[in-house]
């Protein structure tokens, strides 16, 4: 049983305070992806716990045990850097073994374990190599190799994918979830990438500024953010948000135009308060090619002012209530820029936050 | 088509006006170097000759013979123990600056401390006196201490003048090494120590090396210092034993000669592994992606 504990983990760079009070659990063998911007303490509260960092306050449990002053050889987890970090000087075969043989495995085990490892992400025929004669993508599966081959408690993997470009990105995300199905271990997982966070986790932990800003399924996330900073970091495009203020039932934007406060929001939202109005670009679109046609709706005749076809869908660029949006029309159909369309939005899906703390209004 | 052919002609000249000067700096450069090492081998007479004579006549031994005490005629002069004591001396040196350049260089590399930036400045300033300039308090001070005419007294003056470069060279090859590479041996369950042994050493290991041969070159070649620090064949090195080929009215050109080629020697036998280990210090790659 691996479960990982942070009870109110704190870390300051002398006065500087970086991760301010992290209450976060684990469970064993689940997948927890820490997502939010460059630069919010994600690396730092993971290399705490792999004990490359120390931690100024709070706990950190590995399986019920407080290690906070366990060197990380004591922590029986393994991490894969974002550089990969594979020793230079050794061959694919040494860089998985070493660990092993740090730890006095027989030679014979060491063997039989590298085998297996190397099977399971397809190294065999690399293992004569050097890390200098690999592709970016060997180079991830070794580091790969070596985290998954020692049987840790917990694999810790800061960007792994970050130095792929686009396409090979992709293929080792599902390779790394695949391998998490296969190796049912717990995981802590860093990225700065949303979509990462979304298709891998079993759960997305939201950060902001050293401090956590929302916990739940990749869903949850998804479709009850907390905050206008949650709703517009996951998901892409990005969540619309336009300002408005709350008359009787309906929210009035910018210009004059109202649109009805929708229904499950009713009881959270009073009349004179200041809101913003979030919706996502796929609950904006012409009346026939949208997701949803039925639920409760408005509808609005807006002029496109700039649309890019990706295939099946178009993105759209318009103005609602003296703001750009963007709005998606599904289907293969092509939209001229001045081309004026019905665009029916989706409320059942709409949101609603509290413009003074950005907070969702159905969060107290 | 005349155009390209113009520009080719003109690359080649180009490429020979190179080369011819890459070779008159090589001979102005190697010409003196050339002319000490004819003259180990052939007599004085002939090193003496007015007009010079630039292609020996005949090539002998006699003159190694002579400073090694063996042979027809022999000078008195005891290369033997000049030759051991600088051996000892540069040998000693070399390893205790490489000890200290070594542990110096990696907590520049890799420690915060106070006072860094003033430190590594200071060390860097230090090697920008000449040392000559602190020959007279360094000889006060080790007549006091006892230390003149010791072997213990030079390995100390030559530690201290090449930490300074050992530390900065090191440094900047410990710098090239990722963190990550020692982070992630000691999730692999390497303690500190052995993650800098096992993963941090061997990949400087070239730096070391190389920071290792110019420690002892310059150790083996310092005359200044030497010279006035040593007196007897208890400390006195090679280079300080040139001077006794000098006698009042004579200079034994031929016996300094050969005694500079035996200098030489050890010297361009370190400088060819020095280039081998310079060369793969700078190649050595796949830590990044
Ligand atoms: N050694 C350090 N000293 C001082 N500040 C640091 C140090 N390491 C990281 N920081 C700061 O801590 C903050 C969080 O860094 P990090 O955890 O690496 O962010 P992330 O991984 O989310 O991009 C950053 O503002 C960074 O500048
Ligand atoms: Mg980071």
């Amino acid at each position: 049983m691996a479960e990982i504990t942070l009870e109110k983990v704190v870390k300051k760079y002398g006065a500087l305070g970086v991760v301010h009070g992290i209450d976060l659990t684990i469970a064993h063998q689940e997948f927890v992806v820490l997502v939010g911007p460059s630069g919010c303490g994600k690396s730092t509260t993971l290399r705490m716990i792999a004990g490359l960092e120390d931690i100024t306050g709070g706990l950190v449990r590995i399986g019920g045990q407080v290690v906070n002053d366990l060197p990380p050889r004591k922590r029986n987890i393994s991490m894969v850097f974002q550089n990969y970090a594979l020793y230079p000087h050794m061959n694919v075969r040494d860089n998985l073994g070493f660990g092993l043989k740090i730890a006095g495995q027989s030679p014979a085990e060491i063997t039989r374990r590298v085998a297996e490892a190397a099977d399971i992400l397809g190294l065999a025929p690399l293992l004569d190599r050097t890390p200098a004669e690999l592709s970016g993508g060997q180079r991830q599966r070794v580091a790969m190799g070596r985290a998954i081959v020692r049987n840790p408690d917990a694999f810790l993997f800061d960007e792994p994918l970050s130095n792929l470009d686009a396409k090979l990105r992709g293929q080792m995300r599902a390779e790394i979830k695949k391998l998490h199905q296969k190796v049912k271990t717990t995981v802590v997982y860093v990225t700065h990438d949303q979509v990462e966070a979304m298709t891998l986790a079993d759960r997305i932990v939201v950060m902001r500024d050293g401090q956590i800003e929302q916990v739940g399924t990749p869903m949850e996330v998804f479709n009850h953010p907390v905050s206008t900073f949650v709703a517009t970091f996951i998901g892409s495009p990005p969540m619309n948000l336009l300002p408005g203020t709350i008359a009787g039932q309906t929210v009035r934007l910018a210009d004059g135009t109202e649109v009805p406060v929708p229904d499950r929001l009713k009881d959270f939202v009073h009349d004179g308060m200041a809101v913003q109005l979030g919706i996502r670009p796929d609950d904006i679109s012409p009346v026939g090619h949208g997701l949803s046609q039925d639920g409760p709706g408005a509808e609005v005749a807006l002029t496109v002012d700039l649309a890019e076809p990706l295939g099946m869908e178009s993105l759209i660029y318009t103005r609602l209530a003296g703001q750009e949006v963007q709005a998606k029309l599904y289907g293969p159909r092509i939209a001229a820029p001045g081309e004026v369309l019905t665009f029916r939005l989706a409320l059942d899906r709409a949101h609603l936050f509290d413009a003074a703390t950005g907070k969702s209004v159905r969060v107290r | 088509m005349t155009v390209t052919v113009e520009s080719r002609a003109s690359k080649q000249a180009k490429k020979v006006a190179l080369w011819l000067t890459t070779f008159v700096l090589m001979l102005v450069m190697c010409l003196p170097g050339l002319w000490v090492v004819l003259s180990a081998f052939r007599p004085n007479r002939e090193i003496l000759a007015k007009p010079p004579v630039w292609i020996p006549e005949e090539i002998t031994l006699d003159n190694f013979g002579k400073i090694f005490g063996f042979g027809a005629e022999q000078v008195g002069i005891p290369v033997g123990s000049y030759f051991t004591n600088s051996l000892v001396i540069a040998l000693t040196s070399t390893v205790i600056a490489l000890i200290i350049g070594v542990a110096g260089g990696y907590s520049f590399a890799r420690y915060r401390f106070r006072f860094k930036g003033g430190i590594f400045l200071g060390l860097m300033l230090f090697r920008a006196v000449p040392g000559i300039a602190l020959s007279m308090p360094v000889f006060m001070m080790w007549s006091r201490l006892g230390l003149v005419d010791t072997k213990m007294g030079l390995i100390i003056v030559y530690v201290s003048l090449n930490v300074p470069f050992t530390i900065w060279l090191i440094d900047g090859f410990f710098r090239q090494i990722p963190q990550a590479l020692s982070e992630a041996a000691q999730v692999d369950g390497c303690t500190r120590w052995q993650a800098f042994w096992k993963i941090e050493f061997p990949l400087a290991k070239s730096g070391i090396a190389a920071a290792g041969v110019f420690a002892f070159l310059t150790s083996w070649n310092e005359f200044a210092l030497a010279s006035q620090l040593t007196r007897s064949t208890d400390s006195k090195t090679l280079p300080v034993g040139l001077l006794d080929f000098t006698a009042q009215f004579t200079i034994d050109w031929a016996g300094m000669c050969a005694l500079a080629v035996v200098i030489i020697i050890p010297a361009l036998i370190l400088t060819f592994i020095v280039q081998k280990h310079l060369i793969a210090g700078l190649t050595f790659g796949g830590v990044k992606g």
